[in-house]
């Protein structure tokens, strides 16, 4: 397990490594330098700018100075906002996203999960066709429709929730963690769904069944640890894609997350703040998935030895 | 070229059957032959567009500004009183064009990629894979919002962007089908017989796996033109004067509460079509009895 763990970690430094080069490099190349816009810049305050981005040396060295920065935890300042740090726009907006990703999460495995287990039981029934009918909608229906609908129908016409800001009011959490987490719930429940019923046809449900054991225990305690395997598995990229879907559910609902302030710097063209939120974005992402690979690993042995056999 | 001609009717002939057996399965499913016909009615419609829209496609009207659905316009008229049934019309001629034509860069790196790593084996498969397995770690998502961002926010770019993304399975698929198909005698034949690699991997490899294929490029049409939606919505794909659904909806849910329609009808474009094609893909899953890949 110990070699698996170190194994799939030493393959995640090129990954990183490929990431900041290759976004380092990109913004680099970018068309428009940070201070083109401005009216003509005395010469020795350009100077004196473009020592502080670093922007005199060559690029060679600016990237071993970018490399050595992010060793010590250093992300990088902002272009447009001088004196701001993606350090601190981490600092601010992690939080914010951390708990709208967990409760996202909460929403797509607790309602995906359950959904797809109950189709499970009784396979081509109504109790499989509702669940799972739903679940297509749910995969169709993309998180920036779902959500302007949800702010529609609860927020405008019934006025039941609040449909903007995040931890100023009451319940104006429950519409954006429903919008991002609703897509995951639908793939959840697919996922699961299948996962159970190949499960549930194998020989030792059936010896499970043969002894006796009530049909609930035999789905919570043999069935439901194999079954839900997919769903580990899957939990890994369905990170990557809660974090693209927060830059729209954050945009939404006008929630101040990293998701928005990744589009925001986007939009300003604001290269560092874009380089750092990238490779800070990057880092969580692929952590992630090792995450979501080593416990896939300890749930299911079998795993364990095919090292590094991708997914 | 007599030969190779009487080659590809035997090829023909050997494939009948499998897809009408294929195809009888596809008929019995009526989900995905209803989604076949919405498709195909989406891709005659955005033929057609500049045929049978009702306005153009710049015409707009001032004083009559955002109107609820009515006679004249069956879909209302947006804030600067376009007709909103034009806008969709020519916004899906963009969506469905990024997932198609996205989806055939995808195909075409993917299918070249995985069949050679396949083929090969040993360690220019390995090395092959081992790249396919360091980019599919890659946070693909934000690289696309990236690129947009530095090379601006052109609709060729849009394209190779997601075609670059989407390849990765294409290949993984590609390589297990070719893996288990060069095992088989037919190819060990054409090998003795002295026929180049790229031949069989042309003439004999790549239709052999032809229903995974259309399998998985039929899910991969509907989860391209998702992206595209996502980054229209937010601003960064399709740019005016040109039109998605993506951005309908985008301009759309920022007037929502005054005119609805805006945002309803453009997101049951989109929603409609993303269901057929997944009804589609679903059910040639199961008449072309492929395992999938993706759940």
């Amino acid at each position: 397990m110990w070699r698996f763990i170190s194994v799939r970690l030493l393959q995640a430094i090129p990954v990183l490594l490929a990431v900041i080069t290759v976004t380092f490099f990109l913004v680099r190349v970018a068309p428009g330098g940070p201070f083109d816009s401005e009216k003509a810049v005395i010469p020795e305050v350009k100077a004196a700018l473009e020592k502080q981005y670093r922007l005199d040396l060559p690029l060679f060295q600016q990237y071993t100075a970018y490399l050595g920065d992010l060793a010590s935890g250093e992300f990088g300042p902002s272009f447009k906002y001088p004196g701001r740090s993606v350090n601190e726009l981490i600092g601010a907006g992690l939080p914010v996203t951390a708990e709208l990703g967990f409760y996202a999460l909460l929403v797509a495995v607790l309602i995906g999960g359950l959904a797809g287990v109950i189709a499970s039981l009784r396979p081509n029934t109504a109790q499989d066709y509702i669940p799972m009918s739903l679940a297509m909608i749910g995969i169709c229906m993309p998180s920036f429709l779902l959500g302007p609908l949800l702010v529609l129908l609860f927020g405008i016409e019934l006025e039941w929730l609040p449909v903007s800001g995040w931890g100023d009011i009451p319940g104006d959490k429950i519409l954006p963690s429903i919008t991002l987490g609703s897509g995951y719930a639908a793939y959840i429940a697919r996922l699961s769904r299948a996962g159970m019923l190949e499960v549930l046809s194998q020989d030792y449900i059936r010896t499970a069944r043969a002894k006796g054991l009530p049909e609930w225990q035999v789905v919570t305690k043999h069935a439901l640890r194999g079954g839900l395997m997919p769903v580990v598995t899957f939990l890994g990229p369905a990170f990557a894609g809660l974090l693209a879907g927060s830059f729209v559910v954050e945009t939404i609902f006008q929630i101040p997350g990293l998701g928005r302030f990744y589009v925001q710097a986007a939009f300003n063209r604001d290269y560092t703040m874009i380089l750092g939120t990238t490779v800070f974005l990057s880092t969580l992402i692929v952590l992630f998935n090792l995450l979501s690979d080593i416990m896939a690993a300890w749930m299911n042995p079998r795993l364990r030895h095919q090292l590094g056999g991708g997914s | 070229m007599n030969t190779e001609m009487l080659s590809d009717i035997a090829d023909a002939e050997e494939g009948t059957s499998l897809w009408k057996d294929a195809w009888l399965r596809l008929r019995k499913n009526r989900l995905a032959i209803i989604g076949l016909c919405i498709l195909l009615a989406c891709i005659v419609l955005a033929l057609l567009t500049p045929l049978i829209a009702p306005y153009a496609y710049d015409a707009q009207d001032l004083d009559l500004g955002a109107t609820p659905p009515s006679a004249a316009h069956w879909l209302g008229t947006d804030i600067f009183g376009r007709d909103m049934l034009t806008q969709i019309l020519y916004g899906g001629r963009i969506s469905l064009a990024v997932g198609f034509i996205a989806t055939a860069v995808a195909l075409v790196i993917g299918i070249t990629w995985g069949a050679i790593a396949g083929y090969a084996g040993g360690r220019v498969d390995a090395v092959m894979m081992r790249l396919v397995d360091i980019l599919y770690a890659l946070p693909f998502m934000i690289f696309i919002i990236l690129l947009m961002v530095v090379f601006g926010r052109n609709l060729l770019l849009l394209f190779l962007a997601i075609g670059a993304v989407e390849w990765l399975t294409m290949a993984r698929i590609m390589r297990g089908q070719v893996q288990s198909l060069r095992q088989q005698e037919f190819v060990e034949a054409a090998i003795s017989l002295g026929l180049s690699p790229g031949a069989i991997i042309r003439r004999h490899l790549i239709p052999n796996a032809l229903g995974p294929i259309i399998v998985y490029t039929t899910l991969t049409i509907p989860s391209v033109m998702l992206l595209e939606a996502f980054l229209s919505f937010l601003g960064l794909g399709v740019q005016p004067p040109q039109t998605s659904w993506g951005l309908l909806i985008s301009y759309g849910a920022e007037t929502m509460e005054e005119y609805p329609w805006l945002l309803i009808f453009p997101g049951l474009a989109l929603t409609v079509t993303l269901f057929s094609l997944n009804f589609l893909g679903d059910g040639l899953r199961d008449a072309l009895d492929v395992r999938g890949s993706k759940d």
